[in-house]
């Protein structure tokens, strides 16, 4: 066992773990932070996205020991003073979601797309989401509320 | 996944020493894949040693050449205005966005993939690929299935890609994993016309036919005739060796025309 350290929320954390544990077992199972959710374990659905340093990561796909020192926001870290962030509000204005299980991850790598395309067209945000998977094929609300999160945080 | 040590390296000195150490230890770049070969136990190594921190991440543009650090990203280097339009758009198709913020040049390289899009880029641009013990050029590197010339131990600091007066990449990318069903990288390179292929067989190769006939004429015409024979060329549930010796040529002239 070795301990972790990092920011997790704005919250200094750390824990002990084994050199195989994943950032997203650390995340759920040491801190309780089941929002993250754990969809396929191959790295493919992105369910687990959180972001590591400001960039939206696979949490499935990283150790725990490699997030030592950083800074990571999971989707329990997005609201401020109980208001959702503009992406969660847009999600919900526009029903992009229907079961909610990919709706985490969704979030967070939206985020990441926004900051880094600040006016993304559909075709940008259907290309920047392909690591994220909808098992209940939800994506064209999905694609709508990545757009007005766009539009009410400035792009 | 099987427990393993997991060791930092602060710099690529200090992560030979861990290698060195250990029982059985393998070095870890981005992870992209390795973390997922290690959850389906097809490896097992006694320790694990991550380059996070050793210093290897960075693009140099060197006038007549850039050098990208091996544990430079896929999402830098596609963001960068150091590195050519077609290197950029080799980066921007590899997996997706997430993969591309934690996986690696070196990862890539020294994985060897066969459906790995990088090596192509290697190979068509005639890099060079610099080690913790030496320089190796790519056409000497990419020796096989997941096999490379790495020694037991050497580990990837940077590779360097020489201008090329034209170049693109075309890949038609396998619908549900974006590896490469074909890839080609065409070049017009520092040492003449260099075409490489990767997805087609067990790992990335230069197109000798292609070269010959791109040399005496740059166009996508070029290739009207030219085929590839089957043999060797890989077969799965996703397209035949004949489906995919076909594609071979279409992606070359897609390359040639993207690259003008």
């Amino acid at each position: 066992m070795a301990t972790v350290s990092m920011t997790v929320n704005g919250q200094a954390v750390s824990g002990e773990v084994e050199g195989r544990t994943l950032l997203v077992q650390f995340l759920r199972e040491n801190l309780n932070l089941t929002g993250t959710h754990v969809g396929c374990d191959t790295s493919q659905c992105g369910a687990c996205v959180v972001h590591v340093n400001g960039d939206s990561m696979k949490s499935c796909t990283m150790l725990a020991l490699q997030a030592d020192g950083a800074e990571v926001t999971t989707i329990e870290g997005l609201a401020q003073g109980g208001e959702m962030h503009p992406m969660q509000q847009a999600f919900q204005d526009n029903h992009g979601l229907q079961c909610g299980f990919c709706t985490p991850g969704m979030v967070m790598s939206a985020i990441d797309l926004v900051a880094k395309n600040p006016n993304p067209d559909e075709a940008t945000i259907r290309e920047q989401l392909e690591g994220n998977i909808c098992r209940c094929t939800g994506y064209h609300n999905i694609v709508k509320a990545v757009q007005q999160a766009a539009k009410a945080t400035g792009g | 996944m099987y427990d393993f040590k997991f060791h930092s390296a602060f710099s690529v000195d200090d992560a030979a020493a861990k290698l060195a150490a250990a029982e059985d230890g393998t070095v870890m770049a981005g992870g992209q894949t390795l973390i997922p070969v290690l959850k389906q136990r097809l490896a097992n190594p006694s320790d694990v040693v991550d380059l996070s921190g050793a210093g290897l991440s960075g693009i140099t543009n060197n006038g007549d050449s850039v050098t990208i650090g091996a544990m430079t990203t896929h999402a830098e280097v596609a963001g960068s205005s150091d590195v050519s339009a077609a290197l950029r758009s080799v980066a921007e198709g590899i997996g997706d966005a997430q993969v591309r913020n934690r996986g690696t040049l070196g990862g890539s390289v020294a994985n060897n993939d066969p459906a790995a899009d990088y090596p192509a880029a290697l190979l068509g641009l005639g890099a060079t690929i610099t080690t913790n013990q030496r320089d190796i050029a790519a056409d000497d590197f990419f020796t096989g299935l997941f096999e490379t010339a790495l020694n037991d131990g050497e580990i990837i600091k940077s590779v360097t890609f020489p201008n090329a007066t034209k170049a693109a990449y075309a890949k038609f990318p396998n619908p549900a994993s974006r590896y490469a069903m074909v890839g080609v990288f065409a070049a017009q390179a520092a040492d003449g016309v260099r075409v490489a292929v990767t997805g087609a067989t067990d790992c990335a190769h230069r197109g000798p036919k292609l070269e010959a006939a791109l040399s005496a004429n740059w166009s996508p015409d070029a290739l009207d005739g030219v085929t590839i024979p089957a043999d060797h060329i890989n077969g799965d549930i996703h397209g035949s060796p004949e489906y995919r010796a076909h594609l071979v040529v279409v992606m070359a002239k897609r390359a040639v025309a993207a690259a003008g």
